[in-house]
């Protein structure tokens, strides 16, 4: 956007690692992280539900946590590592918890679903096998209208159990 | 009747749990809805609204606005009048209804606070907001009409001046005989209720993209809606385009619930802004419009009667249902509809004869209120079954008993309601012994009464319904409405050998794209993974009705099969005369062609394909293989495939704090055919979550002066995974012998008892304290209030 049309419109250069690429782009003072990424960048699989902070949808990893896009601008983020949902597709680190969605059906609109998987990823890399209350208290921030939660409680429980067994497994001598 | 296939051959996918192809988009996040779409040139609107519920319009200067840079449009309501014919929301079978024309945004008053007035077109939506507040507007405040009673008072304001009143629709139901039974009734339950408004709340907001291109006059709307069809119709006849030329295009949805199939104001503006300016125009409402121009639902008070007989028996029940719509009747399907089913479904299950109801259907200076998911069973339900725990209570006996009673019993079909509604076929008592076992009733009940003695107030509350699915012309074609209840499909088998199947239901995450692929995979005999399903796009598949009360398994459903087996005939012609055999004595198993007595392959389908297409010389001459055809089916026989089920709810009230935690719900549903019972069951959990939240937490709370106090996500509380129970449920079959597939509906199950359930199981839970509640949601505030501590 050019800067004769409105001051508040005035592109700044920001610069992230998205997705393990370098990126640079102009946004506006004004442009929450979640809509450079949809629009500048074009990365749309981060939705935006609520714009407050109330969804969970507009979840991203910001150097290595969950962050709401909505409630930052683009301008903060500058040179921050940003992760995705299609970042987190490519690499394969959430094949397991995506193929267990899909297998119990844990989505129907999909429109929560990357938000959930950004949630549910963070909440195993803190707690390895946490309870289905656990489970549904790390998701309390996350609106889902369609699915009624159980189906993605189950899957993220199926999860935690296989990657236990997993590491287990693997710690165990021969 | 129906030869469907049993589960162990080779491609019976009907009955299968098998996880949907389309959704491993969504979990990469490669959707594309219409909120992602971006076409060259696009545009981005906005919407001025009305700060006031009521006023006139006395000025608008939008001098400023226009002048900005990067503005590139401003529209009035004037300027979009020119090119846009108004619409009126009423229906001929609704007899006496009105309600006032509309257009996208008024000329010169404004009837709701949230209300559109003035649309901008700019370069980025955040500009186009800009401009907006460059805009002042005039008004003349006038007298609101906020509250359901006050505006059923004569001598009040009225909503529309014209009018002679308030009242948009009355009607009346009596099957005779009510005053003679409440008469003899050994006893008489009276209680009044109130539902207050709601939202559905999709995850996406409403979207919208229209691009119309003035040197071909035609126009392509990529639109976040359940009914493309019904949009294309409306488009091309409000803005004088020929039908051919509109396409409309329904990706991926974000949640729709009915709410995405209502004609909304914006939505209609932004058609008539691209048309203005031949450019592509985008709008996405934002969550707060979204709370003050979707439609709300619900709000409504009911009075009711209920007659039993010392054995507790049902005699007689005596309805008013006051409900009121916001300033204008919806269109296309009308804002009465929900209050038509509640007092046409209230006591459907229990077999009894009479029955009266008033409905009174109110405008008020709210926004309009219309069809979101279980359209009026929710109310019908909670009233029903309420009304029939006060019942037992009276005689003395437990709300199963009750129940095993009063619901009409599994051999009495087909039989009718009181209110005239035809049941084919129904299972109520397999149903409630069902949910008995399920929740280990009697295990429940000594558990409450052990917890009673320390202090710890559960209960126990049960639900019985029925469900209208598969509706008939009835339902809005006879109105007069351009809503199809048939469904088409295009199969054609590729030069491949595979299958692509472009049908008229959609798509929104129910998984309606697999179960199509799944029947058409079954009844062709090929593999899911070659049928490619292809939904939601008028340039594409036949016109249908799409997707909506609970039709798209058993309407489409029924087009998918009955398309299939044509199709599969075809085939074997083709096979029989290249393998000199009777077509009779062929199938396809596995996308291969077999003997029917042997089983023995003789012809890969691909193999036939390929002959079709690329060697057709090879054929007898005069053979003229038709690899694609196009099939519609309309529903027949009963007007609506009824449906029904039971739920339980099991919680705690803590009468502390009035807070209600939800420990375990139970569904016991019968929805015919079950397809796919994986996706059956998540439509149910979904459609229970959604009943669940407006049993406990949603409502839009407005201020006397017509203000949504709580239009945010952050003030209008919705179900979350930590408030909402495990789901355990159980299903009873029962297939309609109306189509081939015997599917029903089950969209709307989950949601028509839930809230019915938690009253009951709140109300179970307060009975020792002498406390009651009668309202919707059971706010802790409601239920301290309840029991006199607040
Ligand atoms: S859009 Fe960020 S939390 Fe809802
Ligand atoms: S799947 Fe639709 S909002 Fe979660």
């Amino acid at each position: 956007m050019s800067s004769e049309i409105d001051d508040a419109e005035e592109a700044v250069r920001v610069r992230f690692t998205v997705n393990g690429r370098k990126v640079a782009c102009e946004v506006a003072p004004r442009d929450t992280l979640v809509d450079c990424l949809r629009n500048a960048l074009e990365l749309t699989g981060t939705h935006a539900g609520c714009e407050m902070g109330a969804c969970g949808a507009c979840l991203v990893q910001l150097d290595g946590r969950a962050v709401h896009g909505c409630l930052m601008f683009a301008v903060q983020a500058d040179g921050a590592r940003i992760d995705t949902i299609e970042g987190l597709s490519e690499s394969g680190a959430i094949a397991d918890l995506q193929a267990e969605f899909h297998r119990r059906n844990a989505l129907q609109c999909g429109f929560c679903t990357p938000g959930m998987l950004i949630n549910a990823h963070e909440l195993l890399s803190r707690l390895t096998e946490p309870s289905r209350a656990a489970i549904r208290d790390a998701l309390s921030g996350n609106f889902c209208r369609c699915t009624g939660y159980e189906a993605i409680v189950d899957a993220i429980a199926a999860v935690a159990d296989a990657r236990a067994a997993k590491a287990s497994q693997e710690g165990s001598p021969g | 009747m129906n030869a469907l296939t049993s589960l162990d051959r080779p491609n019976s996918y009907i009955g299968r749990s098998v996880p949907r192809p389309n959704a491993k988009r969504l979990l990469a996040g490669r959707g594309r809805y219409v909120t992602d779409i971006r076409l060259p040139r696009m545009l981005h609107a906005a919407f001025l609204r009305s700060p006031y519920a009521h006023a006139r319009i006395i000025s608008i200067d939008v001098d400023a606005a226009r002048a900005l840079a990067g503005v590139h449009l401003v529209a009035t309501g004037a300027d979009i009048a020119r090119i846009c014919a108004p619409w009126t929301g009423t229906l001929d079978h609704f007899k006496g209804m009105t309600s006032e024309p509309q257009l996208p945004l008024p000329l010169d008053r404004v009837v709701w606070a949230g209300q559109a007035v003035v649309a901008v077109v700019a370069e980025s939506r955040a500009l186009a907001e800009d401009a907006l507040e460059l805009i002042s507007i005039g008004y003349e405040e006038l007298p609101a009409v906020v509250d359901l009673d006050a505006a059923r008072q004569p001598g009040t304001p009225r909503v529309n001046p014209s009018g002679t009143s308030n009242i948009c629709f009355r009607t009346q139901l009596d099957s005779g005989g009510v005053d003679e039974a409440f008469a003899s009734a050994a006893h008489v339950v009276e209680e009044e209720f109130s539902f207050g408004r709601h939202t559905p709340v999709t995850l996406e907001p409403r979207a919208i993209v229209a691009d119309y291109d003035a040197e071909s006059g035609s126009l392509t709307v990529h639109h976040a809606t359940q009914t493309p069809y019904q949009f294309q119709d409306l488009y091309a006849r409000h803005y004088g385009i020929p039908e051919a030329r509109v396409r409309v295009i329904a990706p991926d949805i974000g949640g729709s619930f009915g709410m995405k199939l209502h004609v909304y104001h914006e939505d209609m503006a932004v058609v008539g802004l691209s048309i203005l300016l031949a450019r592509p125009v985008k709008y996405v409402a934002d969550r707060i419009e979204s709370f003050v121009s979707d439609i709300h639902a619900r709000d409504h008070h009911v009075r009711a009667r209920m007659a039993v007989d010392v054995e507790g028996k049902i005699l007689a029940m005596d309805i008013h249902d006051a409900t009121a719509i916001g300033a204008f009747s919806t269109y296309p399907r009308t804002s009465v509809v929900e209050g038509n089913q509640v007092v046409r479904l209230i006591g459907a299950p229990y077999d009894f004869k009479s029955y009266r109801a008033v409905l009174e259907v109110v405008f008020q200076n709210k926004v309009q209120t219309s069809q979101y998911r279980a359209v009026g069973h929710p109310i019908a339900c909670a009233v029903t079954e309420r009304m029939v725990d006060l019942a037992a209570s009276q005689v003395g006996i437990d709300p199963f008993t009750m129940r095993a009673r009063n619901v009409i019993a599994d051999n009495a079909y087909p039989t009718a309601s009181p209110t005239g509604y035809k049941f084919e076929a129904l299972s109520h008592e397999i149903c409630l012994q069902r949910l008995r076992g399920i929740m280990d009733y009697d295990a429940l009940r000594t558990e409450q009464a052990e917890l009673r003695q320390r202090g710890i107030h559960r209960g126990i509350g049960i639900a019985t319904f029925v469900e209208i699915t598969n509706p008939s012309p009835a339902f809005y074609g006879v109105g007069g409405a351009r809503i199809s209840s048939q469904d088409g499909a295009t199969l054609s088998l590729t030069p491949s050998g595979e299958v692509r199947c472009a049908i008229s239901v959609t798509e929104q995450g129910q998984g309606t794209e697999a179960i199509i692929g799944q029947i058409v995979a079954d009844q062709l005999g090929v593999a899911q993974d070659h049928v490619k399903v292809i939904t939601g796009d008028t340039e594409v598949t036949p016109h249908g009705g799409a997707t909506w009360a609970c039709r798209g398994a058993g309407i489409g459903g029924e087009t998918a099969l009955q398309a299939a087996r044509r199709l599969k005939a075809n085939i074997l012609e083709i096979a029989g005369l290249i393998l000199q055999e009777q077509p009779s004595a062929l199938d396809i198993i596995d996308g291969q062609v077999v003997g029917v007595a042997t089983g023995q392959l003789r012809l890969p389908v691909a193999e036939i394909a390929r002959i079709a297409y690329f060697r057709s010389d090879t054929l007898p001459p005069g053979t003229q293989a038709q690899l694609t055809v196009s099939h519609h089916f309309a529903p027949q026989g009963y007007p609506f495939a009824f449906t029904n089920g039971i739920q339980g709810c099991y919680l705690e009230v803590d009468v502390h704090t009035g807070f209600i935690k939800l420990l375990k719900h139970y569904v016991v549903e019968d929805c015919g055919r079950i397809i796919n019972p994986m996706l059956v069951d998540e439509q149910l959990r979904g459609g229970v979550v959604q009943g669940l939240g407006a049993a406990l937490f949603e409502e839009c709370r407005y201020g006397e002066t017509g203000q949504l106090l709580n239009g945010s996500l952050a003030d209008y509380l919705v179900p979350m995974a930590m408030e909402m129970p495990d789901i355990i449920i159980d299903h009873v079959e029962t297939p309609t012998a109306d189509t081939i597939l015997g599917a029903k509906g089950c969209g709307e199950a989950g949601t028509a008892a839930a809230s019915a359930c938690v009253l009951n199981a709140v109300n179970d839970a307060l009975a020792p304290l002498a406390a009651s509640i009668n309202a919707i949601p059971i706010t802790p505030a409601r239920v301290l209030k309840a029991l006199g501590r607040y």
